[in-house]
């Protein structure tokens, strides 16, 4: 069993008064990780609520625990000449593209720190990209990488390096806006998606600010970014009320300032992991002080501690992410991820391809995760796992004070299962059982 | 009872096996969406008989016009299609010309995404049928493909219905919860499913064999189509994909191919859904992310490109041609100019669903 953290670390946190309850560590975790371990929760019992949510969010790490597969590392490439090397690329970046939706779901299993890669998928669904229009995989790590770096960081320095970043230069054309071709579609989802949201700008802001960015563009052989000196388009340019001859650092300044991009990121961050309907007053008051200190760590701090991320009736609020439940039954159960192409049709299934996600929009969150078609093959994933899975190692491994069905019932539950047993023996039954639950779809 | 007696009285009551089966739910209108995957050939489907540009732009992919089906004096079909011409003599199959959008896409799944949204800057992962008529209690099956126009939270996907039910079978009731609305939506969605699929199981008990298609997945997909709807599923809307059709290479083999099985298929489902008078009541429209370039490529094939036409079928269809056929002289970065948009087809869908058209939305192609 993975252990959070460090005793030291513990005992500095720990509160004198405080005691953690079980359910309530069991919630932080699950709402922040994947499947939390019985040894995590009890790692966080000598704290209080504050101290849990400091040491989890003490966790972030900048880079990936597990090493990237070798690929990541090459550049694209030139254009091959004939059509016979070009499908040979083609094939081989397919194959590639699965091992780093392997590698990736493995990094979930294996990190201590289960909030960064939360936290990476969160904003894959925020500034997202999608390999059918990003073929390299090279360049998909790239931004996965990037993600990481600022996941929990700085959410200037992170925006700065999306709007930088030659996956997300090919994915929203801005790899090809120029002066005399302007394309719009990068100026039109940072304001609509990233940072503003719709309402919030006008179709000229789109038009100046597309001209701002033009001459930010991709090397496509080595797959780094360039500014194409030629491409730019200088000039006096007027973006959200300001006039001058702006660039694109110029436009992302102007959005970080704007109080509405505050507001949309903290609401995102409150539908993501404390409950569907974001609290307007809650979100004013975390969004103004992230609008100046623009730590993300901050701000889900805040939200964490928050009353209602606490309240009971929150608890399994939240429907788990396609991605939350393959992971985390992983985790829980310590098993490796599934060949990669078992893996990909698996998450297809259920809607949460990593690397393909439907829209410039990302996934649709919460209830949208659960319809008649994905709701079948989440449910025949967990009974085909229920009954190829020594669920009876799993039990001999628990802690002797975890192995009473209460207290498995809580690992796996967010709350009382529906049709699970809570008590009586121990075993893959019960196991089984619990799996199947509706509420094991939730956290 | 002996055998002649049975006989005896089933020649006496011609009514007993409705007697004997659950009456049928009421029966409603149905479209059947025939997805072209990969993106159909427009030029090679519906060709031109009189333009010479026509042959100029595609030497070696060019039919023969000696061997195309005469719709009128212009155009023809390709000569696979030839199982739907007593559809087109009966007045039963409209020809929508130059289908496509503005601002031309050449991506599968972007340009996909606008068909299945009616977006032309797609937002939604819900697909536009859903929005326009729900997917309440099996009225929305997908049978083969993505979900696309009818993707939402209540539409069956049953790519083989045996491994759907049995699937569907294996979700326990559970007691209504107290709690989230999350949990409220995943106890709903469970209940529904499988009503869903008990509305299937009926439906396929019911009705007939129909060994008339072929064996191919498409033929597969009609079949089970047919078959739900002979059966009574109250369905509105059924999706079947027919694949194949992004012929970058060797063409002139794959092709023809194609349209064949697409043209057995859907002359099969006229045969089978006729004589119970379901034809009537069922609109069958195809449809694909875009058409192809009006120049062959070096390959033998051709290249993602525009406008297509698409084909319309159905006991209650306004037969003939609609729009105009694209101009090979008049080609924007060598592609075709959309003459019809797509929003039209969908406008069609609805109306044969009753749908009002809403104020400053596209029209129907008739009515």
């Amino acid at each position: 069993m993975r252990t959070l953290l460090p005793p030291l670390l513990l005992a500095l946190l720990a509160a004198p008064a405080a005691a953690l309850p079980p359910d309530e560590a069991r919630h932080l975790l699950a709402r922040t990780g994947f499947a939390p371990a019985p040894a995590d929760i009890d790692a966080l019992a000598p704290l209080d609520r504050d101290g849990a949510v400091a040491h989890v969010l003490a966790t972030a790490r900048v880079t990936p625990a597990t090493p990237p597969p070798a690929f990541v590392h090459a550049d694209p490439g030139p254009r091959p000449r004939g059509e016979a090397q070009r499908e040979a690329r083609r094939a081989a970046w397919r194959d590639q593209r699965q091992a780093l939706l392997a590698w990736w779901l493995n990094e979930m299993i294996q990190t201590p720190s289960p909030l960064t890669e939360r936290m990476v998928l969160f904003w894959h669904g925020h500034f997202t990209t999608s390999a059918r229009k990003v073929k390299a995989p090279t360049l998909l790590y790239g931004q996965n990488a990037l993600l990481r770096r600022h996941a929990l960081g700085d959410f200037g320095a992170l925006l700065r390096s999306v709007a930088r970043d030659p996956a997300m230069l090919i994915y929203l054309d801005g790899a090809r806006n120029r002066r005399r071709a302007p394309n719009e579609n990068f100026a039109r989802e940072v304001m609509e998606l990233f940072t503003l949201g719709e309402g919030h700008y006008t179709e000229d802001d789109v038009k100046e600010a597309a001209r701002a960015f033009a001459g930010w563009s991709v090397d496509r052989r080595t797959g780094r970014f360039v500014e194409r000196p030629r491409w730019r388009d200088p000039g006096p340019k007027t973006v959200l009320g300001h006039t001058g001859d702006l660039d694109g650092d110029d436009v992302v300044d102007r959005l970080l300032a704007h109080p509405r991009t505050a507001e949309h990121v903290v609401e995102r961050l409150w539908i993501h992991f404390v409950s569907p309907s974001p609290d307007a007053a809650v979100v004013r008051r975390v969004a103004a002080d992230f609008r100046h200190h623009r730590r993300i760590d901050r701000a889900l701090g805040a939200l964490l501690r928050s009353d209602a991320f606490w309240d009971p009736a929150n608890r399994g609020a939240l429907v788990k992410a396609p991605v939350v439940l393959v992971a985390g039954t992983l985790r829980q159960f310590d098993l490796a991820p599934p060949p990669p192409r078992r893996l990909h049709r698996l998450l297809a299934a259920m809607g949460q391809v990593p690397f393909l996600p439907p829209t410039v929009k990302g996934w649709p969150e919460g209830a949208g995760w659960i319809g008649s078609a994905t709701l079948l093959a989440r449910d025949a994933a967990l009974r085909r796992f229920v009954r190829r899975t020594r669920l009876d190692r799993w039990i001999a491994a628990l802690p002797p004070a975890w192995r009473r069905a209460d207290r498995v019932a809580l690992l796996l539950a967010p709350r009382p299962p529906l049709t699970a047993p809570t008590e009586g023996p121990v075993d893959a039954a019960l196991i089984g059982a619990l799996l199947t639950d509706p509420t094991y779809q939730l956290h | 009872m002996h055998r002649r007696d049975v006989l005896k009285l089933t020649a006496l009551t011609p009514l007993l096996p409705s007697l004997l089966r659950a009456a049928p739910p009421p029966s409603p209108r149905v479209v059947i969406f025939v997805e072209l995957g990969g993106g159909n050939d427009g030029l090679n489907t519906l060709v031109p008989r009189r333009d010479p540009a026509y042959r100029r732009l595609r030497p070696r992919l060019a039919l023969p016009a000696d061997a195309l089906l005469a719709l009128d004096d212009a155009v023809g079909f390709a000569p696979a299609l030839a199982p739907l011409m007593p559809l087109w003599e009966a007045g039963q199959l409209a020809v929508a010309q130059g289908v496509g959008a503005p601002e031309p896409n050449r991506s599968h799944f972007a340009s996909i995404a606008r068909w299945d949204t009616g977006q032309l800057r797609p937002r939604d992962t819900v697909g536009w049928v859903t929005t326009a008529r729900g997917d309440e209690g099996a009225g929305s099956v997908v049978l083969g493909g993505e979900a696309g126009p009818l993707a939402g939270p209540r539409t069956l996907v049953v790519e083989r219905p045996e491994r759907f039910l049995r699937a569907a079978d294996a979700l326990r009731p559970v007691p209504t919860p107290a709690g989230p609305a999350a949990l409220d939506h995943l106890v709903r969605t469970r209940r529904a499913t499988r009503a869903g699929a008990a509305a299937v199981r009926a439906a396929l008990a019911r009705a007939p064999a129909l060994d008339a298609f072929g064996d191919d997945p498409l033929g597969r997909q009609l079949r089970t189509a047919a078959r739900l709807i002979l059966g009574g599923a109250p369905v509105h809307a059924i999706k079947v994909r027919h694949d194949g059709f992004d012929t970058h290479a060797g063409q002139p083999g794959r092709h023809p191919r194609l349209l064949e099985q697409l043209a057995v298929g859907l002359a099969a489902l006229r045969a089978a859904l006729a004589p119970a008078d379901a034809w009537r009541r069922t609109l069958v429209v195809t449809y694909a992310e875009f058409g192809r370039r009006p120049a062959e490529n070096g390959s033998g094939g051709t290249d993602h490109g525009t406008a297509a036409p698409h084909l319309l079928l159905g006991g209650a269809v306004r037969g003939g041609r609609y729009g105009a056929p694209p101009r090979l002289d008049d080609l924007v970065d060598g592609d075709l100019r959309h003459t019809l948009d797509y929003r039209r087809l969908w406008a069609t869908a609805a109306a044969h669903w009753g749908l009002r058209r809403a104020a400053g939305g596209p029209a129907p192609l008739w009515g």
